[in-house]
């Protein structure tokens, strides 16, 4: 039988996507090891024991100077700044991504405009907004939403122009409104795409929001990995990598189920 | 109910003329089949009668009215695709015309509104054989039954006029015969003026009061009307036809299944009407 049509069976599925994982973490035990035996005092790959002492020591134990536990205070420190940003771009680029995709004089006022805009590299305007805002919350929740709605945006605009145009003329001829049209036919239509676009843009989230904590911040995620990063804390900076990379995951695969139970037609209509 | 007038009309894309000089007096009630080969310009007749598209000469009258500048409620539409919305069940496709109707600012009625509404849809749906498939989605429902609940759609907003473009012709030949009856019953029922475009032939025949045949006679012009054969009482005298209209209408229990497109017996095209006149566009005809 040919490639493309062997399909593994049900075991095997389940081994088959542990199997890179388990490959990651054995290669990486090892590579630990043989570095370790050859000094123990190496700093580069720490064994998973060491890991594991200071998650111990991180997550669940008392900063004896905050007196807080630093993995949760920093996690939700960034997922505040991550939530709010996310949704203000979300606000944001549902209402313009909707009226410009439906609009012919808003699409030409501002198509051109937003395409330029979605061009200027966030983190070439984070100095802009250090000098503007300060480098409080604010300037991090600023450059999560200017580093996300402009691709929503223009993401929205599109969905709302591939509309089928029969479907657009048909709800016409039913009596609509424009303003009927975009409650009852086009921001319904929208909503489970508007997800999809959100899952595509938590990838860049994360990445401006480590780098503001990174750059300016007394705590967050980004933040805590940047300060141990100076005393070549590995056995602290890899677990938060994980414990970062585990919270995105979660939060697309939650989307996803959130989109096929809301939507069941759109999983029906597009995902056959 | 009404009657539609087109005068003079062209159609001119990119200096390309598409249509040219149609001229059709539509009487209020009747039965309108236009047939022709495939890119002729048959949708783009039926775009300007629902107002998507201006003609680039000529105008469009309904009820001796200029047509408005856009689609409105007075003329329902039909397509082969697309025609009701992925996002509401079979119930909120048909409730969705009088909650238009019933609510300006949300497009939405609750409450004794919401179900007068919902059962004036209901009755609606037992009437075109959709009763029990309330709650399904428009994917899971079959080709069949989607055009009979874009029918369903179309007619809970009262139309004077129904456009149909293609209606029926990605359904298998059971299944249109039943929709035919359907549509049929409707048209009778709301006295409706109808304007279909179809492929098929005995589809023409046998919905149609009249048949209308778009045809390109030579290459560098437009489409033009070459046939316009009433058929209300085919009492017409069979001697006062001209030879090719007696030609299409025996066509429709002539063997030409022989030379139907696709092979398929109730396929017949308006391309095989046209090897009488031009043997070789019957082929380039086909769609
Ligand atoms: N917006 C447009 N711009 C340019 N050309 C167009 C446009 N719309 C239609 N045409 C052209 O007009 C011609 C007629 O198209 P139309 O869709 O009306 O044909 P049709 O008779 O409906 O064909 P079919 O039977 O295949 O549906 C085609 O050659 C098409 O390319
Ligand atoms: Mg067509």
């Amino acid at each position: 039988m040919r490639v493309i049509n062997r399909h593994p069976g049900r075991q095997a599925r389940q081994i088959l996507t542990a199997l890179p994982f388990l490959a990651a973490v054995i290669a990486y035990c090892t590579a630990s090891a043989i570095r370790l035996a050859a000094n123990s005092e190496d700093r580069l790959l720490p064994s998973l024991g060491q890991m594991t002492a200071a998650v111990r020591r991180m997550a669940f134990s008392q900063d004896i100077a905050s007196g807080q536990y630093l993995l949760l205070s920093d996690t939700a420190m960034s997922l505040q700044r991550l939530l709010l940003g996310l949704a203000i771009a979300v606000g944001i680029s549902f209402a313009v991504g909707i009226a410009v995709g439906m609009v012919p004089y808003l699409r030409r006022t501002f198509v051109a405009f937003i395409a330029a805009f979605s061009m200027v590299p966030p983190l070439a305007v984070l100095p802009i907004l250090f000098i503007a805002v300060g480098i409080g919350e604010t300037a991090k929740v600023t450059l999560i939403v200017i580093g996300t709605a402009p691709f929503m945006i223009r993401d929205l605009i599109m969905r709302v122009e591939e509309l089928p145009r029969p479907q657009l003329i048909k709800v016409q001829t039913l009596g609509a409104t424009s303003w009927q049209i975009a409650l009852r036919v086009v921001v319904p239509q929208m909503l489970p795409r508007l997800i999809d676009a959100l899952r595509l843009s938590l990838g860049p989230a994360w990445l401006y929001l480590i780098s503001a904590e990174a750059i300016a911040a007394e705590s967050g995620l980004g933040y805590r990995i940047f300060l141990v990063r100076r005393y070549f804390a590995m056995d602290v900076i890899l677990p938060y990598v994980a414990w970062i990379t585990l919270l995105a995951f979660l939060f697309d695969a939650l989307l996803r189920v959130f989109q096929r139970r809301a939507f069941p037609w759109f999983a029906l209509e597009y995902m056959r | 109910m009404s009657a539609i007038s087109v005068r003079d009309v062209w159609q001119v894309y990119d200096g390309r003329v598409v249509l040219e000089r149609i001229s059709l007096e539509i009487k209020s009630g009747s039965f309108v089949a236009i047939v022709g080969p495939s890119g002729c310009g048959k949708t783009t007749f039926l775009r300007m009668l629902m107002s998507e598209e201006r003609p680039s000469r000529g105008t469009i009258l309904l009820d001796g009215r200029p047509l408005p500048d856009e689609p409105t409620a007075d003329r329902g539409v039909v397509f082969q695709r697309y025609s009701v919305l992925p996002h509401l069940t079979v119930l909120g496709n048909v409730m969705l015309p009088l909650e238009f109707l019933g609510s300006r600012l949300l497009g939405r009625l609750f409450g004794a509104a919401r179900r007068d509404a919902e059962a004036e849809a209901r009755a609606m749906l037992a009437h075109v054989g959709l009763d029990g498939a309330e709650h399904l989605y428009p994917a899971q429902l079959s080709g069949g039954m989607q055009q009979r609940l874009a029918l369903a759609q179309a007619l809970m907003g009262k139309p004077r006029v129904l456009l149909l473009d293609e209606p029926f012709s990605a359904l298998d030949p059971g299944t249109r015969a039943e929709i035919h009856g359907l549509t049929k019953r409707l048209w009778e029922e709301t006295g409706m003026t109808v304007v279909m475009v179809t492929h098929d032939l005995s589809e023409a025949f046998r919905l149609g009061t009249r048949i209308v045949v778009f045809e390109r006679l030579e290459p560098e012009r437009g489409t033009r009307i070459t046939f316009d054969i009433p058929l209300e009482g085919r009492k017409k005298p069979q001697e006062h036809r001209t030879p090719r209209e007696m030609h299409i209408l025996t066509q429709e229990k002539s063997p030409c299944d022989r030379i139907a497109v696709g092979g398929r017996p109730s396929a017949w095209s308006a391309a095989t009407i046209i090897p009488i006149s031009t043997p070789a566009k019957a082929a380039a005809g086909r769609p």
